[in-house]
């Protein structure tokens, strides 16, 4: 050491913050008061407590596997059973118990590895992908650029490798399983490999309905099938096949994009849950509630199935319907009369739909559309074909469709006494006016005529319903417009044009038009059409069209662009038979086809409560006048549906009843009726449609007549009508 | 005490052609020691552990892992052996580094269980937030350095934050919360040894505790969701472990049963926990639970001391660093490592949220393995640069 100080080893280069030590002083003390926390937690964890984890830890050996809770049946109104579930036995293997296990392990992982590889080669396309888009921007139609987004668009499906030849014993027993189960053994050991990728511990479904013979045959030897299991599992069945089953819906897995929906919070992805119809709306009440088994985890890892006590799943709760079991069987039966009949008479009567309701409450006793499909098909899943068969295309209906709440027809003069309480209640005319003389009516260019240019003369209004006299209403549509949208009014008053509130997920709240709709169509074309760079798109033909005359008397007939649906259609007569047997109060019901909620053993749970939407007031005397009109077109003389009810009582259960002809340009005429019965004790509303089945007369009210008789008790007889009126 | 940096240099005393130990062992050998010694800890306990996890190949994560310790390893050495001042001149593109390998992996991303936090490249895939944890502390450093003169202002503290905040709002999107707190420890922790005044601080501590109880109750009540909701969960679940063991709070339980059940010197091969499952995450990050479990009090004291050993020996290179640059990434590395072992270790024995931190070196994963070796090479060039300085300094006053 030389004579100099000596010097702090630091290059004071940059000044050192004053105190800088102090403060390290402090991270320090800061680190040590950490890591002397942690070492007495870990102290208190494993030396004080330690035995009480090794003890939780032993018990920890177990896995829960969910038991699916039986979902709940579906009842018609008399508690018979309409959907119900049936316990079918599947056929389960739990791998680590087959004979050569190990073999079987090592051919589950080598899938998984392919898997890994087939979904990291798929990730790499789409980094390729992504780097091609940044280095050549705008090349959007480049043959490389298609190459890899055909790459990275979906993941290849990997095959399972095959089960080496050595492993003859497991080849034996799946192929004695595959000669018991009808399977090709191959088809069983790509099963095991998958299940064992997808959900490790479990038993491996390989069979989910295998009979009542395969349970006794592997029942009584169950030592000859090592590994091989059976479960009683509960299937959902749809006994009636295609009757109502587009209200009915379905059930499937939940996907997941449902997982992510607020109507289906806490239910476990695989869960069976409802798709479309009743089975979706009242999913929350009729899924119930899995329970948990516990299997045992093995030195290997795998699950060996054992005497801990499971937790029982929950079954889901039962749905009483408002629906009637006989009236939908021969509402059904009766449809598809009427259709054998309209073919017969060389009309194409491709579709149709019915339903009855009680005018008092809505409660839906029959509710039908077809063509239809059964529900038990969706039990296994559906090839795209078929898939495409059921939702139709061009010419060939869908079966999908509920026509009868999704339907989007003009109903013809189904319509007529909405017009006329509209016209009457606005003094567009008095009762007792006669219109209507001649064929024709002409407005400027236009001419509107009778079906078949019949005449009618100038008649009063409760002749014109009663013959269905087209120009009186044309008359009656031409005066209107000068009064503003009034028939539009009356019809969305009466529960035409919105949404009824069924209890179904979806319904179409279907089109009254009136100017401000033309309006809004004309902007709507016309900003298609700017933005599409297309002649028309169709939406409107020619946009620069106002509402006119012509339009307001075409819906006063129910045709132009009316679109409705028979329900809509049946709610209005039902508003207005309340209003006529309630001296012109009437409820505007909400239609619905859940009644009551019970428990599975059929106990109450509660009554689905759906009170009417609103209440209106019409004038009693024009009422009384609309309704005399609706009743002599269908019981007197001459009346439009008089045939097709002859015979019936109607002085114990009168018919207020309408026709109706929808026309549509290049098809056959649609059918329709619709009818409100005055039973004092048991009231009925009936809407019938048939797509191209003729006029309403000769289709759609023998199919009404025939319901109604079901529902009255009376003796059946199709009786088509020969009125030509539309 | 030859290995010893603190004391004044022996060497000084000896006659002038001799090399200087410091000079002829170009890195510190004890930070190297704690640095292997955790390596292997995590490779010996992935073998264990993970030995079930992929059928077929029981040494797959095993494996990996030591070939990411391997690169690691030579990266920490390169990097001791450059003189990490150097680094100051690239502070721009660093930074500019930080947010484009974020942004990166935003746009690019591969997503892995619901967040997008890495890009796949050929031999594993690239996690940029665990690489921005040492560019952000480089850059940090640097900034803080160009203010030397204006430390106590309230122009450097924002601007610092604000420097962190950026990138680390782009992770906690990803979503990385944990990485995203890591950045706000490092920012903290390096005003805090560059003598920010303690008003600042406290601000800043308030801040944090205000926007928290924002983040996790106030915003979620209105109906604004600042953190996913997953994350909100795993942040609070530890304060009520019980209320629903199946969903946040399982692992936690699942991680305490495992750690407890290890007792003194672990279950070894009986270990059943951590190896069957029941655990998730637990080559990850709950690695500390696996450990607890196999290897007891033992291992897991064992370990924690490599960790103190490591945080004490950057504490040291912190205060014997030659500059104030040095003794800032010396700062920011103790911060990152400090947050992440201590959020780590507390959050698998239950006394810390889950805020998905790793454990450094000891998780498995590349970008963390060889982010954090990286940091660790930093410290190591300084504490090379000190030596070599003090050495120097020596000499030329003794003549």
């Amino acid at each position: 050491m030389s004579a100099i100080e000596p010097v702090r080893p630091r290059d004071p280069r940059l000044p050192v913050p004053p105190g800088m030590a102090m403060r390290v002083a402090i991270i320090g003390f800061v680190a040590i008061a950490f890591f002397a926390v942690i070492f007495f937690r870990l102290w208190y964890l494993q030396v004080l407590s330690g035995e009480q984890y090794v003890h939780l830890a032993n018990t920890n050996q177990r896995r829960d596997l969910p038991i699916p809770a039986p979902r709940g049946e579906m009842l018609d109104r008399e508690g018979k059973p309409v959907v119900d579930d049936r316990t079918a036995n599947a056929v389960q293997i739990v791998p680590s118990a087959l004979p050569e296990a190990a073999v079987i392990t090592a051919q589950a992982a080598l899938y998984q590895k392919h898997l890994v590889e087939a979904a990291e080669a798929h990730h790499a396309a789409g980094v390729a992908l992504n780097v091609f888009r940044a280095t050549h921007p705008g090349q959007a139609d480049h043959r490389e650029l298609e190459r890899l987004q055909a790459a990275a668009a979906r993941l290849p499906t990997v095959p399972v490798p095959p089960l080496p030849a050595s492993a003859v014993h497991v080849r034996r027993l799946l192929t004695r399983l595959g000669g018991v189960l009808a399977m090709r053994p191959r088809t069983i050991d790509e099963r095991v490999v998958r299940g064992m990728t997808a959900l490790v511990y479990a038993p491996v479904t390989i069979r989910t309905d295998a009979g009542l013979g395969v349970r006794t045959y592997l029942g009584e030897r169950g030592n000859e099938f090592p590994g091989v299991l059976q479960q009683p599992i509960s299937l959902r069945e749809y006994p009636y096949g295609e009757m109502a089953a587009q209200v009915i819906g379905h059930v499937d897995q939940i996907s997941g994009e449902e997982l992510k929906l607020k109507a289906f919070h806490g239910v476990e992805q695989g869960t069976i849950v409802g798709q479309e119809g009743l089975e979706y709306y009242y999913d929350r009440y009729l899924r119930g509630k899995p329970g948990v088994s516990k299997v045992e985890v093995n030195a290997e890892g795998y699950a060996v199935p054992d005497a801990l006590k499971p937790s029982p799943p929950q079954a889901g709760r039962s749905l009483k319907l408002t629906l009637s079991l006989p009236l939908q069987k021969e509402s059904e039966k009766a449809l598809l009369e009427g259709i054998d009949h309209a073919r017969a008479g060389n009309k194409p009567a491709v579709a149709g739909a019915f339903v009855a309701l009680d005018p008092r409450n809505g409660s839906v006793l029959s509710i039908g559309s077809y063509p239809s499909f059964n529900p038990n098909r969706f039990s296994k899943p559906l090839t795209k074909a078929e898939y495409k068969e059921l939702e139709g295309s061009g010419s060939a209906p869908g079966h999908l469709v509920d026509r009868a709440v999704n339907g989007q027809y003009p109903t013809g003069s189904t319509f007529k006494p909405i017009t006329a309480m509209a016209a009457l209640e606005a003094g567009v005319m008095s009762p007792e006016e006669g219109l209507g003389a001649g064929k024709c009516i002409a407005v400027s260019t236009q001419k509107f005529c009778n079906a078949g240019e019949a005449e009618y003369g100038a008649v009063g209004l409760v002749q014109a319903l009663k013959v269905s006299s087209d120009t009186y209403f044309f008359e009656v549509g031409e005066r209107a417009n000068a009064h503003g949208p009034i028939i539009q009014r009356m019809a969305h008053k009466l529960g035409v044009g919105e949404e009824t509130g069924i209890d179904l997920p979806s319904e179409f709240p279907g089109v009254i038009p009136d100017k401000e709709w033309r309006e809004e169509q004309n902007k709507a074309e016309l900003k298609c059409e700017r933005e599409e760079h297309v002649p028309n798109c169709g939406i409107v033909e020619e946009p620069t069209g106002t509402w006119t005359v012509g339009n307001n008397m075409n819906l006063a007939v129910g045709q132009g662009e009316l679109l409705t649906d028979p329900l809509q259609m049946a709610v209005a007569y039902s508003t207005l038979s309340n209003a006529f047997v309630n001296g012109g109060t009437g409820a505007v019901v909400r239609p619905h086809l859940g009644a009551e909620i019970d428990e599975p053993t059929g106990g109450l749970v509660q009554s689905l409560d759906y009170p009417p939407r609103r209440k209106v007031h019409l004038n009693y005397n024009d009422l009384s006048l609309v309704m005399q009109g609706l009743h002599e077109a269908a019981s007197s003389t001459g009346g439009t549906s008089a045939e097709v009810w002859a015979g019936w009582d109607q002085s114990a259960d009168p018919v207020y009843g309408k026709t109706g002809t929808a026309q549509h340009t290049g098809r056959e005429d649609q059918s329709w009726y619709l009818c409100y019965i005055g039973d004092p004790k048991h009231p009925l509303v009936i809407a019938v449609t048939v797509e191209e089945g003729g006029f309403g007369a000769e289709t759609a009210a023998p199919i009404a007549r025939l319901i109604a008789s079901e529902y009255y008790g009376k003796s059946k007889k199709f009786v088509a009508g020969s009125s030509q009126t539309l | 005490m030859p290995l010893s940096p603190i004391q004044p240099p022996e060497e000084s005393q000896a006659p002038a052609p001799h090399v200087p130990l410091a000079l002829r062992l170009p890195f510190d050998p004890v930070l190297a020691l704690a640095t292997i010694g955790l390596g292997i800890c995590s490779i010996v306990t992935l073998a264990g552990a993970t030995a079930k996890d992929i059928p077929g190949d029981p040494h797959y994560y095993s494996d990996r892992q030591g070939i990411y310790l391997g690169v690691g390893l030579v990266a920490m050495f390169v990097f001791a052996r450059i003189d990490y001042a150097r680094l100051r001149s690239y502070k721009n593109a660093v930074y500019g580094a930080l947010l484009l390998s974020i942004l990166a992996v935003l746009g690019l991303g591969h997503s892995a269980k619901g967040a997008t936090r890495a890009i796949n490249l050929p031999l594993f895939s690239f996690q940029a937030s665990e690489l921005g944890k040492v560019l952000l502390i480089l850059a940090l450093a640097a900034l803080v350095v160009d203010r030397a003169r204006d430390l106590r202002s309230r122009d450097t503290t924002v601007r610092v934050m604000i420097a962190a905040l950026v990138p680390a709002l782009f992770v906690v999107a990803q979503p990385d919360l944990g990485s995203g707190l890591v950045y706000m420890a490092i920012a903290f922790m390096m005003l805090f040894v560059a003598g920010t005044s303690w008003r600042h601080l406290s601000a800043l501590v308030a801040l944090v505790l205000a926007s928290a109880v924002f983040v996790l109750a106030a915003a979620p009540a209105a109906g604004v969701h600042v953190l996913q909701p997953f994350q909100v969960q795993r942040l609070t679940a530890f304060l009520h472990p019980s209320s629903n063991p199946q969903k946040q709070g399982y692992q936690q339980q699942e991680s305490k049963i495992a750690i407890g059940s290890g007792q003194k010197t672990g279950r070894g091969e009986n270990s059943n926990q951590t190896s069957n499952g029941f655990l998730p995450e637990s080559h990850t990050d709950f690695i500390f639970a696996a450990v607890g479990e196999r290897y007891g009090f033992v291992g897991a004291g064992l370990v924690l001391l490599l960790y103190a050993l490591l945080i004490s020996r950057a504490l040291r290179v912190l205060v014997m660093a030659k500059d104030l640059f040095g003794s800032l990434i010396a700062a920011g590395v103790t911060a990152m490592l400090m947050f992440q072992v201590f959020v780590n270790v507390g959050m698998t024995i239950g006394i810390m949220p889950i805020a998905g931190v790793t454990l450094p070196l000891m998780s498995y994963g590349g970008s963390s393995v060889i982010s954090t070796m990286l940091a660790i090479g930093l410290l190591q060039s300084i504490w090379v640069q000190a030596r070599a300085s003090a050495a120097l300094k020596g000499r030329v006053l003794r003549h």
